[in-house]
């Protein structure tokens, strides 16, 4: 398929705003009658059939708000998602609401769609999208921008936020990425920031109530008392001026009733939030077969680079019985065989000891497997992935260091010491680990070739005494590399990005270094990925409203799955950049490479995650000055400002309590009446 | 690939909106070591399912993962295979290709403790989605159920195919001695008879259609097939129909396969399970 095809159906759509029947007496017909005979001609087809334990199929017309949920990915990396589940179930368990998901289509389902006039569709009744009141897309990574734009002119919905009349749903954007989403701001009506469980309750009621009074004022009416929540961001009702250098003067609101400053949402109690109860278990296979249960939100170990754990502050551990109460009737729902402790840093909760060993005898002989993603360097980590394998299968260890000098990891704030890495190392190795695996970041603020090449020295190090340890030549490590983005929210927003040629020749130069050694060098696996894909992940988390138009060209350009490696072109984003950017006086370095001062507004300035803007400079200068900043859930408070500004608390145990046995139930499980 | 980034990496994090444990895991298997053996399997139980409307779609691959889930799900105490990664015992006769509805697909399991199979039947088909459902199981009294399976029933809808020019179309497949088509498989193209293994085809008359409703005109056509090497499927008849008479369906067929089972003399198609609810032995028919 030629891209200037795929433009052309794409400005064709656009201007087809025809206005769908005034109410939607007779439902949405489902567009599976003419989905069904394409399916034959493309991969996967399961992915866009739906019919997932766990899904829901309400009647349309006993809705009054119809929600449509889409993760801009592939349905196999869509489906597992936590956010999109959980907000999935807490709609439908409303009576008078609907909730259905949506997944990126893969080009070759696309180019059919576009063909016979299929519009995008959810997979559990296959109702087109356009018809739903609201259209929540939930963004963890910004790659999935250019998805977003397929789904909206698939949908029929004019592309831009202006365009769209009140036959459009109202799209709201969520997820981490949506703390700054200046960038799709063209393109999205609104975004939620923080925890989404109450947010969608809240935007459910506005629009039941302002449906119930016959949509007074239309789309802008039910926008505006989006936006008086203070915690709805509505980026039409804000204008942006720019200085004469390109960067921002200003962003203030354009009407008078809406806030200066829209603050983010944070769910406290997570006991009484325990989803998903009724996880989503797919037919077609997906990147997580598991039944995965977040033991806490929010982490305060103050890693720099790390938006998750600024933004999702503070912590909020859900307790240990409800954890295993949830593992419990999460396994019998979905028949997995596989559980997932989730969180930031998982080996951080309070009874995490009583959790793992609770769960492993609980799960004992039953061909029921747990894991833990910890990356925690110290000993504890191992004690638990032990008592997480007794059942004969064993988890993979991973320990981050993030930093490979002392030096760079007092920058990034990853406290753990050389020696601190290669003692639990050998430990693993003496405790019957033949492999482990090793996170490293390439690219960090004040990197220098130097720093990196200290992995090497490390790698050779672990193994060198792991074979003393052990006695056996039979041990491995991996050394895998990430490259550093900058993100908002976070000390390094201010910070300059690396080119992507000096990433590579740093990792070049690693991979040289780690093979100096043949024999170390053989023991030792090295995965990596380029600086390229990371360079415009640079441009889309820190970027303001201009770069929506190097977005719009890429995706004209066939720009589709930017987080995938074979459908990834950083040529075409370079190129649109090259294009859309000098009209504004600005290019894709001045958003990278290009360093900030303490006194240039910042695109999210006016989006509130509770963290001071002032501590975040301090601790990037403290990054600066190498000065280490401790855990607050173990030491005083320092003021990042998080918990008085949102009103919130530290939520953590112990809580004393202990996992019980589980009675075991026996014969089989025959269908209740109601069920048949 | 997708790019495996590391969540503290993109900064996308396993919040309730990251992409929740993107951190890799992986497993490997323990050192060597004594295992405490898993229980002998004391009945085996035979499984007739369909796969139906929009789960035709259901790849195989699919169908065994959920259906592995499904005996969780129910209770089933099945029995799993001996060493360190103990599968449990199902073994599946030849499934239906992906996105061909089917009434008779065949599996069996072997399980540690006995069960009554019409509880059995129930609890299944509650664990498995609507649309892959259980329709029969018997307790399994010998022989090997790939023995009593030699060929299948197909039906083929064919939308917008006028009856009379597939009627003339089958006459001329019929007429054939042999029919060569190609069809690309793993190994590459190959070229092989369609026309031997098929043991009955006919055009059925339009009254018959089973989903009529539709104003547009539907051919239908009907095929029993013996299972032979390379196998012959119901798209490789349809290719020699192409090959025989040009018959080019304008809209992709829905394919159903609606039994399988041994031939008898006449070409009608035996239930596999008859032997098994008769008692009787090993290969009596």
């Amino acid at each position: 398929m030629s891209a200037g095809h795929r433009v052309r159906l794409g400005i064709m759509s656009v201007s087809s705003t025809t206005p769908r029947p005034a109410a939607a007496s007779s439902g949405e017909p489902s567009v599976w009658p003419r989905l069904e005979p394409l399916l034959p001609q493309v991969t996967k087809p399961i992915q866009y059939v739906g019919g997932e334990l766990g899904a829901v199929v309400k009647d349309w017309d006993a809705a009054t708000v119809r929600w449509a949920l889409m993760y801009p990915d592939a349905y196999e990396v869509g489906l597992p998602n936590q956010g999109v589940q959980i907000l999935y179930e807490v709609l439908n368990e409303l009576p008078d609401v609907l909730a259905e998901r949506t997944y990126a289509v893969w080009p070759d389902l696309e180019r059919l769609m576009r063909e016979h006039g299929v519009p995008q569709f959810t997979v559990d009744a296959h109702r087109p999208v356009r018809g739903f009141d609201v259209f929540g897309v939930s963004f963890s990574t910004e790659l999935g921008y250019t998805n977003l734009l397929t789904a909206i002119d698939l949908a029929g919905i004019p592309l831009l936020a202006a365009d769209r009349t009140d036959a459009d749903p109202v799209i709201v954007a969520g997820g981490h990425a949506a703390f700054n989403p200046e960038p799709i701001a063209d393109f999205v009506d609104a975004a939620v920031l923080g925890d989404g469980e109450e947010a969608v309750l809240e935007i459910t009621a506005i629009v039941r109530e302002w449906k119930a009074e016959g949509s007074p004022g239309g789309r802008d009416e039910l926008l505006l008392r989006l936006a008086r929540t203070e915690s709805v961001y509505v980026p039409r009702f804000y204008d942006v001026d720019y200085l004469p250098d390109g960067r921002i003067q200003r962003v203030v609101p354009n009407r008078p009733d809406v806030p200066f400053r829209v603050h983010k949402r944070t769910t406290m109690d997570l006991d009484a939030w325990p989803y998903p109860k009724k996880p989503l278990v797919p037919l077609a296979e997906t990147v997580h077969e598991r039944y995965a249960v977040e033991i806490f939100r929010g982490c305060t170990r103050g890693c720099r680079f790390c938006q998750a754990g600024m933004i999702t502050r503070p912590v909020r551990e859900r307790s240990i019985t409800t954890v295993g109460q949830m593992v419990q009737q999460g396994l019998e729902f979905s028949g997995f065989h596989e559980v997932g402790l989730l969180s930031l840093s998982s080996a951080d909760h309070s009874e995490i000891g009583d959790m793992c060993s609770g769960l492993a005898e609980q799960y004992e002989g039953t061909n029921v497997s747990l894991s833990l993603p910890s990356t925690r360097v110290d000993a504890f980590n191992i004690d638990l992935a032990q008592e997480l394998s007794r059942n004969g299968r064993r988890t993979g260890l991973t320990f981050a260091p993030e930093g490979g000098s002392e030096r760079i990891r007092k920058v990034i704030n990853k406290m753990v010491s050389k020696d601190d890495l290669i003692r639990t190392v050998v430990t693993a190795y003496t405790n019957g680990w033949r492999q482990v695996k090793l996170y490293f970041m390439c690219g960090l603020p004040t990197e220098t070739d130097a720093d990196v090449l200290e992995i090497a020295d490390m790698a050779h190090e672990v193994i060198r005494a792991g074979r003393a340890a052990t006695g056996s030549k039979d041990i491995r490590c991996t050394v895998s590399i990430g490259g550093f983005v900058p993100k908002p929210h976070t000390p390094f927003q201010w910070a300059p990005m690396e080119r992507p040629e000096v990433i590579d020749g740093r990792l070049k130069l690693l991979k040289q270094a780690i093979n100096s050694d043949r024999s170390l060098g053989r023991a030792i696996g090295f995965r990596y990925h380029d600086g390229e894909p990371s360079l415009i992940e640079g441009l889309l988390s820190r970027g303001d409203r201009r770069v929506g138009a190097v977005i719009r060209k890429v995706w004209e350009n066939g720009g589709r799955f930017d987080g995938w490696s074979e459908h990834f072109s950083y040529q075409r984003w370079v190129e649109a950049a090259a294009e859309a950017l000098p009209a504004f006086g600005v290019d894709l370095d001045w958003y990278t490479t290009r360093e900030r001062e303490e006194l240039e507004v910042l695109p999210w300035d006016h989006l509130d995650s509770g963290l001071d803007k002032d501590w975040l400079w301090q601790d990037w200068q403290d990054s600066l000055s190498e000065y280490e900043q401790d855990d607050c859930r173990w030491t005083p408070c320092f003021d990042c400002g998080v918990c008085p500004t949102m009103d919130t608390e530290i939520q953590i145990g112990p809580t004393g309590r202990k996992l019980l046995p589980l009675t075991p139930v026996n014969g089989l499980k025959l269908p209740t009446p109601a069920q048949t | 690939m997708r790019w495996t980034r590391w969540w503290g990496v993109a900064g996308a994090a396993p919040g309730w909106g990251g992409d929740a444990g993107t951190a890799e895991e992986f497993t490997i298997a323990r050192k060597p070591q004594p295992e405490g053996g898993q229980a002998p399997v004391v009945q085996r139980v035979r499984i007739r399912y369909a796969k139906r409307g929009p789960l035709r779609f259901t790849s195989h691959r699919d169908f065994a993962r959920a259906f592995e889930r499904a005996l969780r799900r129910a209770g089933v105490p099945i029995a799993f295979s001996q060493g360190f990664t103990p599968h449990p015992k199902i073994s599946y006769a030849s499934a239906a290709p992906t996105g061909v509805a089917s009434e008779a697909e065949y599996l069996e399991i072997g399980l540690r403790e006995p069960v009554d199979p019409t509880q059995l039947r129930a609890a299944l088909d509650a664990a498995l989605s609507p649309g892959l459902d259980v329709l029969d199981a018997v307790v399994a009294t010998g022989g090997s159920l790939a023995d009593r399976i030699e060929a299948s029933h197909w039906r083929i809808e064919l939308p917008e195919v006028d009856p009379d020019v597939l009627r003339a179309a089958v006459a001329a497949f019929t007429a054939a001695e042999e029919i060569q088509v190609e069809r690309m498989t793993k190994q590459g193209r190959r070229t092989f008879d369609a026309r031997a293994a098929v043991m009955a085809i006919d055009a059925l008359a339009p009254a018959e259609t089973p989903s009529g409703a539709a104003a547009v005109p539907c051919a239908i056509l009907e095929l029993v097939v013996r299972q032979v090497t390379p196998s012959v499927r119901p798209d490789d008849v349809l290719s020699g129909l192409r090959v025989v008479a040009d018959l080019e369906p304008p809209v992709t067929p829905k394919v159903i396969r609606l039994a399988q089972g041994t031939l008898t003399a006449q070409g009608e198609i035996v239930d596999p399970f008859d032997a098994d609810r008769d008692g009787a032995a090993i290969g009596e028919h």
